[in-house]
């Protein structure tokens, strides 16, 4: 077997994430190699690195040998790259023809008949059973991923790359798309196969590459592998993070939810039949991949959520069906840091006196509200969180990511909310940053109130809270004890395992 | 009222707008929406005019005219592109500037009427045998160049969309440039040839007004035709073919009041020259009722990055 591709020391950054921290990975012909690792590991970025979509900012490529750059998805394409992406680069408006075609420009006339015979033709050897005069719109998901498939083969890919395939289709799909994948494997073809689905990686692979956090962490070729192994590596060795986790009170029921149901827009299920309970002075953690419920969870309970069933009672209160902002007067703040952090709750070009006027307005009388307070308050949470700003008078978009994050968890709590929802609050942060938020959210479990920490890096969940729930695909797999239940145990419950002996009493 | 006449002049009052149509439908497939058709069809103007005076050649007019229309395009697209500016405001910013400079250079070129040599270039030459046809040759096939010109250009960009790979690029981009970008067409290519051709050809559009309609300058000559172009882009369904017919029908209802006052019928002016906006907002409420954006390039109005996430 040839070595197609080598790739050495790859780093990738946005800002000020690390997507891809020196990676090292081979490929092979005629080898399928899958690319393991939880959603963020970086996969999905070094294959675009791949397909001339993203830049590195480090390390070498080599392709058969030769060192290569490849500065735009058009050279790959001329290298017989071709990647099959998460999120299908189809003209939705135009027919399977006519995206095959977009793109080859030599000569003038685009003579879709003979091209449409070499289509048929291709589509028959691999089994991908597609149509070309069909408009994309009118096809299936698991029609357009074969559509993008053969696109590539079409354009004379041999290395393939599929970004996440099997996350859009249905079980018997997925079956299909394997024989697909093995049929392209016995032409000589190179295969990587990106997931995070332990199975589907076991079942196909030749060789497997866990990546976390941006790191290759181990390739293993897949003999005598089963899912412990794999699941060890990708959530890694326990650390003591020494992060404090005072006693929990727990004497009233702060929160109860009851069978709590949400659909997606897409009509899928985004939570079903989520039930369990939140104590005064107890955090409670959320674990689970990316997508498993958890932006569902944070909005369902704060109210952003229309098409719910089922019951969330808040200190004997039915909130279920509340406005937002009924269910901020009562007490509950939600912070959600998602990926970009600046996505929700601050407006990144409004000071930070603008900022906490935001929220405080509403409970100022009248109808002008009164900066002079605000920014009192801000000045005084500046202080108190050390937030490293040279007034209270700069957009928050010129601080860096861990003020700004203080910023907006500092905020909520200036509201003295007796429930607070805080999803990745200490994601991207430095330690020291991220300790100051732990710290912050102790000092409210100490007062009584009752937080919902959803989060990524098991370590820090271990260690902070008093009970888990782990989350897959938008249901609650368990609610663990985090002194008896290990990282492997949670890592297992994550992809849908159910793990007897470590779940928690309530 | 002579019907074949009124027909006959409505096409020469149609061809400024088809010309400015099919120059933004052109950047409009690349996906960019330029409001500067008024603005470019102004440039176009004066600065064929100009070089008409100077030259009294009528090719270095057209020539002049597609020029300085291309570098307004140039300007939109380096702004919209690789500045990746909002389309809508730098395409007013390219209007209020065509207007100003076609204003300051036409305070120089005031009172100037467009040498013979130029006009008689654009007499009315029938095409022999086809202008013998009743009543639909006479109307089509006696005319200057300028419109035959129109209506081939029309057909040409038909064709070149349908039927060539760049045209089929030219759509991808339009519709999903990352898509285009990942099956290797240079993005950022397409949309400034694109852009620069079609600005040039919206420009020719007001160059037609300053050499053949008028044939002298005016101020303001176009009066609001580049804004009923960007209607007539939506009107047409981004169809070149179609362009032709909306061209040609929003020409008719610009000259009709004149035609009809000559008839004796009485009719307020003021509301006749009402007449092409007032069909301008009802095509708008009807297309948009009928929900014709769809056939719009669905990346629009959007800038593209390749390394967004």
């Amino acid at each position: 077997m040839e070595k197609v591709i080598e790739l050495k020391g790859i780093v990738k950054t946005f800002g000020s994430v690390l997507a891809n921290d020196h990676i090292d990975f081979t490929l092979q012909s005629g080898e399928i190699h899958s690319l393991l690792g939880e959603n963020g590991a970086g996969k999905s970025s070094l294959m675009n690195v791949l397909a001339g979509v993203y830049q590195p900012d480090g390390g070498e490529i080599y392709f058969k040998g030769e060192r290569v750059d490849i500065p735009s998805p058009r050279h790959s394409i001329d290298m017989g790259i071709g990647m099959i992406h998460q999120h299908f680069k189809l003209v939705e408006a135009h027919t399977v023809l006519e995206n095959m075609l977009a793109g080859m420009s030599k000569g003038l006339l685009s003579r879709k008949k003979t091209y449409k015979k070499q289509v048929i033709e291709l589509s028959q050897k691999y089994g991908l059973d597609i149509d070309p005069d069909s408009i994309i719109e009118d096809l299936s998901v698991a029609q357009k991923q074969r559509v993008e498939i053969l696109k590539v083969l079409f354009r004379g890919a041999t290395i393939l790359i599929l970004d996440e395939p099997t996350a859009v289709l249905t079980p018997q799909e997925t079956e299909k798309l394997f024989t697909i994948i093995d049929n392209l494997k016995k032409n000589d073809h190179a295969i990587v196969f990106i997931s995070h689905k332990l199975d589907e990686v076991l079942a196909i692979s030749d060789r497997i590459t866990v990546l976390r956090n941006g790191k290759n962490v181990a390739t293993l070729e897949n003999d005598n592998l089963d899912t412990s192994i794999l699941i060890s590596n990708m959530v890694g060795k326990t650390l003591d993070l020494a992060i404090d986790r005072p006693t929990k009170l727990g004497e009233n029921k702060i929160l109860e939810v009851k069978d709590l149901s949400v659909l997606r827009p897409d009509g899928a299920f985004g939570l079903k039949d989520v039930s369990f309970d939140l104590y005064d002075g107890e955090v409670l953690g959320v674990a689970g991949l990316a997508g498993s419920g958890q932006k569902e969870l944070c909005e369902a309970i704060a109210g952003l959520q229309e098409k719910l069933t089922g019951t969330i009672i808040f200190k004997g209160d039915d909130i279920t069906g509340s406005t937002p902002r009924q269910i901020i007067k009562k007490g509950i703040s939600m912070s959600f840091v998602p990926e970009d952090r600046l996505g929700m709750g601050l407006v990144a070009s409004m000071d930070l006196v603008d900022n906490v006027l935001l929220k405080a307005y509403l409970k100022q009388p009248g109808v002008f509200v009164n900066r002079k307070e605000a920014r009192f308050e801000a000045e005084k949470l500046v202080e108190k969180l050390s937030i490293d700003t040279p007034s209270v008078d700069i957009s928050v978009s010129k601080l860096s990511g861990g003020n700004i994050q203080k910023v907006l968890l500092g905020r909520e709590i200036e509201l003295q909310p007796e429930l607070i929802i805080t999803a990745y609050p200490a994601r991207g942060l430095d330690i020291g940053s991220a300790y100051k938020i732990y710290d912050l959210l102790n000092e409210q479990k100490q007062n009584g109130n009752g937080i919902i920490f959803i989060g990524e890096d098991l370590d820090v969940l271990l260690q902070i809270s008093d009970r888990i729930m782990v989350m897959c695909n938008g249901e609650v797999t368990g609610i663990v004890d985090p002194e008896k239940a290990t990282k492997e145990d949670i890592g297992y419950m994550m992809v849908g395992r159910k793990i007897e002996g470590v779940i928690a009493n309530d | 009222m002579d019907s074949v006449s009124f027909l006959r002049a409505a096409l020469q009052a149609g061809t400024p707008l088809l010309f400015a149509t099919l120059g933004e439908i052109l950047t409009e497939k690349a996906g960019n929406l330029n409001l500067g058709v008024e603005g470019l069809m102004l440039l176009g103007a004066v600065g064929g005019f100009a070089a008409g005076l100077a030259t009294q050649s009528a090719l270095v007019a057209i020539i002049v005219a597609a020029l300085c229309g291309a570098v307004g395009g140039l300007l939109y697209a380096v702004l919209t592109v690789t500045l990746q500016a909002n389309q809508v405001v730098t395409g007013l910013a390219l209007t209020i500037f065509g207007t100003g400079v076609s204003g300051y250079a036409g305070r120089f070129l005031m009172g100037d009427i467009i040498p013979s040599s130029i006009r008689n270039t654009f007499r009315t030459i029938p095409i022999p045998l086809l202008s013998e046809i009743p009543f639909f040759g006479e109307i089509v096939f006696q005319q200057n160049i300028f419109v035959y010109c129109g209506i081939a250009l029309a057909i040409l960009m038909g064709l070149y969309f349908s039927k060539t790979k760049q045209g089929l690029n030219l759509r991808t981009v339009g519709e999903n440039p990352s898509a285009a970008d990942a099956s290797g067409i240079p993005v950022t290519t397409y949309k400034y040839i694109h852009i620069i051709i079609g600005s040039a050809i919206s420009a020719l559009g007001g160059a037609y007004l300053s050499l053949v309609s008028v044939p002298a300058w005016q101020e303001n000559i176009t009066a609001g035709r580049g804004w009923i172009a960007v209607a007539l882009v939506i009107f047409s369904m981004w169809s070149p073919y179609r362009a032709i017919f909306g061209a040609y029908l929003f020409g008719g209802l610009d000259i009709i009041g004149f035609r009809l006052q000559q008839t004796g019928f009485a009719l307020s002016q003021h509301l006749i020259g009402m007449f092409p906006y007032l069909i301008t907002i009802l095509v708008l409420v009807i297309s948009s009722i009928m929900k014709r954006r769809q056939y719009a390039p669905t990346s629009l109005g959007e800038p593209y990055f390749r390394e967004d996430r």
